[in-house]
């Protein structure tokens, strides 16, 4: 409902009501203060313009309305902060599923393309080191070592599970990238040197954008993948394709 | 015209403009050198390892050079105590003095880097040799620029002893505020760089 | 300076010394404003090649694409390359050559010494040198378009690893901050020394024009915020010229090869220390803005400022908040709980002493005698605008919010409105007020009416559908305008919409400068105080005002708006009358 009041992108995860709850709220805000404070300016013009009011009024408003509203507006503030806002945030931070409950995947950005790699069925990564690095292995996997032979990686193909918790672990090899998926009302910095989890819930079928929000180079605008919500069925068959075509 | 407050200090505010403005320009060098300090701890708390600095620096250099620089704001407050009393000849030596350490920083400071160079140690060599060269070298430009002003004290900008002797030591005791400065933050960089 | 000043009534100096080199602030204003309007407009050119990109994307531009050159625009078509150069310099140019030396150095030096009753700037030399170091500085920037890989690509905001690997421009980039940051520097300690030495007698802080205040507090932004950019520059610039990494952590692999670089860097320093000082910016922008739309209300309401001295405290407030807020532009690079709901709370406390200037501004009308000059209509579009531009920063500053309209056309859109017809919109004003004392001459009303209302509509056409952009998920920096998105499907007709709103925009911007060179020869001729203002540049000097500015030192009596005080003889009472 709100999301569509406000233009965005049909919600596709189980956090994003919230969100659009406070972006509806804000906005509200903005709406009530604007019309309201755009009011009091247009009849003040008609009203004192010199043509109508030739002699000006050295005190002015003597009212103290103005303070209250300021007031007013701070508490509204500090009501979204504390009571949305850091709440929301915590809950993005610090609320992370277990893993073992979470499909868990590694999202490695790079100009200009997304690196997947699922840990497979064991559930565990292989190693992976930047020197290995190739165009027939972006993420630098190495093979050889122990948990890899089951992994999976694919370029900006993105394949999730509904109703499971997701772990991104996003990384990034070159420059600062930034993972959004707007329907999922998620988006977060890929800083070159950190690897920062990132979690949602997807509850909606279909595909969504993947797309870069921070400037990464000339390519920047096709920088581009696809996330597909799709059925655990659907999800399994799709992963067993993968793997036997590696 | 004149501007107001060139050569005394104005009343309320109990300051002459130039005293104000040396002041204002230190606060934003703080800032400046604050900046780089903090860059410093940043990079050093996210680093695996970093190296000792006195297993890689000259640290008997570095305490010489500690010593000129110190030495060298206290002939500086010589030379602005003797121009306040208007003794020209004791004014010349302690600013000569000055001029004279600065320029012995420096060249002490030349030969360290010429022998890390020598050792194979660049700015690119690590993030520790990185910060080094950058904030020494950031530094001895400070220092550089103290000693081309303080070189002008003694020549063409002594020339206004004649017209506003005042005015003069204004500006000497604006210069000397400035080579304090710079001879804090070596403090502080001595150790930083050289010690921990 | 005394002997200087005894040898200039000798003689009068040849025409190349009283413009390019004097030492006067009125000359130098003047130079600094000339100038930033010329790097405003070129700023804008730059805008409106990107706009036909957006509109348009992979149509050859019409009329210039063939000027361009092929590593630029291969048969008028425009390269991403190009336009990331075009994104990142657009806003160099307009922030640091264009509003910022405007709006300080210009107005500033200008207006100033007059409003305070002083001869010149505490430190005339000190003024040439900043405003040389900052025409330095543009032709810096300017020259980086023809280096090797064209100018700087990497956004105005320099984000490295990006900007340490980009092609030479970026090197020019830093080169040319670093002597606009001097420039800055100077100014700022220049200002504060002339403001707190110079005052006349009588002139008690509580009794400055509104738009001191302003200067004072952004004078100090700038000498507390610039250095830790110039920091950051340095830094930046030791990566890219002599090796090391201090933005750059170990293991980077760009295009496919490992970096050759030792590593152990970090890419947030570069944000930390970037927005330590592009937060303050912000009001570095803004708070001369407010300066100038203070003076014009007081003026064509004909009545004090409703709140002046809290309208004071609240801009000293704004300063010190601004450097606390920075990081709330790093929401996304991996906060936690506690960072960020520390910089959200200051970033709702911050919003709070804007409110109440705002306020202050809008109920300062009440009971007035409005007069619509051309100033004024500027001035009075100011406050609605620059509403727009504030509330528009709450869902960005909540950091919830901020998920989802982070590095999108919102963003963009927020800005501009407190940078464009804010900022820009209050700097007409400025122009449009103190013409007349700067030339003798009145601007053109009717031009300046056409000037306002084409401007205000266009602006509103480009800035408002960007929100619209933002919320559905539309990100900034995009060369296609997202048109190969499918979930930007059906935004296009808003970049066509914003497109000829902005050449319009550029059309309206003819007639102010017809205006202007029209009013220079024909303006009708104006005494001293055309305005019937109360302040001193007005109140106790001729238009344009001699070397030296006051025949004597004017003595204050009073606050600076004493309009419309019952029992005087006329409705404005100047500072200096008795």
């Amino acid at each position: 409902m709100i999301a569509r009041w406000l233009g965005m992108p049909v919600a596709a995860a189980a956090g994003a009501a919230r969100l659009d709850l406070t972006m509806g709220l804000v906005h509200a805000l903005m709406l009530v203060l604007f019309l309201g404070w755009g009011g009091f300016f247009v009849y003040t013009l008609v009203r004192f313009r010199a043509g109508r009011h030739p002699r000006a009024d050295y005190a002015g408003a003597r009212s103290k309305v103005s303070t209250w509203i300021e007031i007013a507006v701070a508490v509204a503030e500090g009501l979204l902060l504390v009571g949305l806002s850091i709440p929301a945030w915590a809950s993005r931070v610090s609320g992370l599923p277990p893993e073992h409950e979470a499909v868990v995947v590694r999202v490695v950005a790079e100009q200009f393309a997304w690196n997947i790699h699922y840990p497979g069925p064991d559930g565990v990564f292989g190693t992976t080191r930047p020197e290995l690095v190739s165009p027939s292995n972006p993420t630098g996997l190495d093979r050889t070592s122990p948990h890899a032979a089951d992994d999976v990686v694919t370029v900006n193909q993105l394949h999730l599970p509904v109703d499971r918790p997701v772990i991104v672990q996003l990384s990034t090899k070159d420059v600062i990238h930034s993972f959004s998926v707007p329907n999922f009302r998620v988006k977060q910095d890929a800083i070159p040197g950190l690897m920062i989890p990132v979690w949602f819930v997807p509850n909606r079928l279909g595909q969504y954008d993947l797309v870069c929000a921070q400037l990464c180079g000339l390519g920047h605008y096709r920088m581009r993948g696809t996330v597909t919500v799709e059925t655990p069925e659907a999800f399994d068959a799709w992963i067993r394709t993968r793997e036997a075509t590696r | 015209m004149e501007i107001p407050y060139s050569t005394t200090a104005r009343p309320d505010t109990g300051v002459t403009n130039s005293k104000l403005g040396i002041w204002l320009f230190l606060a934003s060098e703080v800032m400046l050198f604050g900046s780089l300090f903090s860059a410093y701890v940043l990079l050093r708390v996210g680093a695996p390892s970093w190296p000792h600095g006195w297993a890689i620096m000259n640290v008997p250099l570095g305490a010489l050079n500690t010593a000129v620089l110190i030495t060298s704001s206290v002939t500086m407050v010589l030379a602005w105590v003797a121009l306040k009393e208007r003794d020209l000849s004791r004014y010349w030596l302690w600013m000569g003095f000055t001029v004279l350490l600065g320029v012995m920083f420096l060249s002490i400071k030349a030969f360290e880097y010429a022998d890390k160079f020598q050792q194979g140690l660049y700015p690119s060599t690590n993030t520790f040799m990185g910060l080094y060269f950058t904030l020494t070298g950031l530094h001895a430009l400070h220092v550089a620029a103290g000693v081309v002003v303080n070189t002008w004290l003694l020549g063409a900008g002594f020339t206004m002893w004649e017209r506003d002797p005042d005015r003069l030591t204004h500006r000497v005791e604006a210069a000397g505020l400035y080579w304090h400065f710079v001879d804090i933050v070596w403090i502080v960089l001595f150790p930083l760089l050289y010690l921990l | 300076m005394t002997t200087q000043s005894s040898d200039a009534h000798a003689a009068v100096p040849p025409f190349w010394r009283r413009t390019l080199f004097s030492t006067d602030h009125k000359v130098i204003g003047i130079q600094y404003a000339i100038t930033a309007m010329v790097f405003l407009l070129v700023g804008f050119f730059l805008m409106m090649l990107m706009r036909w990109q957006l509109a348009y994307p992979g149509r050859p531009i019409p009329l210039v694409g063939g000027l361009l050159g092929a590593t630029r625009a291969p048969g008028g078509i425009m390269l991403p390359e190009f336009y990331n150069q075009l994104g990142a310099m657009h806003g160099t140019i307009m922030i640091f050559l264009g509003v910022v030396p405007l709006a300080v150095g210009g107005f500033g030096n200008y207006l100033v010494p007059l409003q305070i009753g002083a001869p010149d700037m505490a430190f005339p030399r000190l003024n040439l040198a900043s405003y040389w170091a900052f025409a330095a500085g543009g032709v810096v920037m300017i020259a980086s378009f023809f280096a090797p890989g064209g100018a700087a690509s990497s956004g105005w905001t320099s984000y490295p690893p990006l900007a340490d690997i980009a092609t030479t421009g970026q090197t020019f980039w830093l080169a040319g901050m670093v002597l606009l940051i001097t420039s800055s520097l100077l100014g700022s300690i220049n200002f504060i020394t002339t403001i707190v030495q110079l005052r006349a007698p009588g002139l008690s802080f509580m009794r400055l024009p509104f738009f001191v205040w302003s200067q004072l507090v952004t004078s100090f932004l700038l000498l507390l915020a610039f250095p830790p950019l110039e920091a950051a520059a340095v830094l930046q610039l030791m990566d890219r010229v002599a090796g090391t990494s201090f933005y750059l952590p170990s293991g980077l692999v760009v295009g496919g090869k490992a970096m050759a670089v030792a590593g152990g860097g970090s890419p947030l320093l570069w944000q930390h220390l970037f927005w330590f000082l592009a937060h303050p910016e912000v009001y570095v922008l803004i708070l001369p803005a407010m300066g100038i739309v203070a003076e014009i209300i007081a003026n064509s309401s004909r009545k004090p400022l409703w709140g002046y001295r809290l309208m004071v405290y609240s801009v000293v407030f704004l300063g010190f908040m601004s450097f606390l807020v920075w990081a709330h532009h790093m929401f996304l690079t991996g906060m936690g709980t506690t960072m960020s709901a520390f910089f959200q709370t200051t970033t709702m406390i911050i919003s709070i002493p804007s409110v109440v200037v705002l306020s202050s501004l809008v109920v300062s009308l009440w009971g007035g005698a409005i007069r619509f000059t051309t100033p004024a209509l500027f001035a009075l579009a100011f406050l609605p605008m620059f509403g727009i531009g504030g509330l528009t920063g709450l869902p960005l500053g909540l950091a919830a919010t901020d998920i989802h309209l982070h590095d999108t056309y919102y963003v963009i859109g927020h800005f501009h409105y407190v940078v464009a017809p804010g900022t820009i919109f209050a700097l007409f004003a400025g122009v449009y007020y103190w013409f007349p004392k700067a030339t003798g001459r009145m601007m053109n009303a009717r031009l300046g009416a056409i000037h306002f209302w084409g401007s205000f509509v266009t602006m509103n056409l480009i800035f408002m559908p960007m929100f619209i952009q933002g919320l559905a998920g539309m990100n900034r920096r995009l060369y296609d305008a997202g048109v190969q998105d499918p979930h930007l499907q059906g935004l296009q007709p808003w970049s066509v919409l914003q497109g000829w709103s902005a050449w319009a925009l550029g059309v309206f911007q003819l007639v102010f400068i017809v205006n202007v060179f029209w009013s220079l020869r024909k303006g009708s001729r104006v005494d001293a105080n055309p305005w019937q203002a109360t302040t001193l540049e007005w109140a106790a000097t001729s238009s344009p005002p001699p070397h030296g500015n006051f025949a004597v030192i004017p003595t204050v009596r009073r606050g600076p708006y004493e309009y419309s005080v019952p029992g005087a003889p006329a409705d404005f009472t100047p500072q200096n009358a008795i």
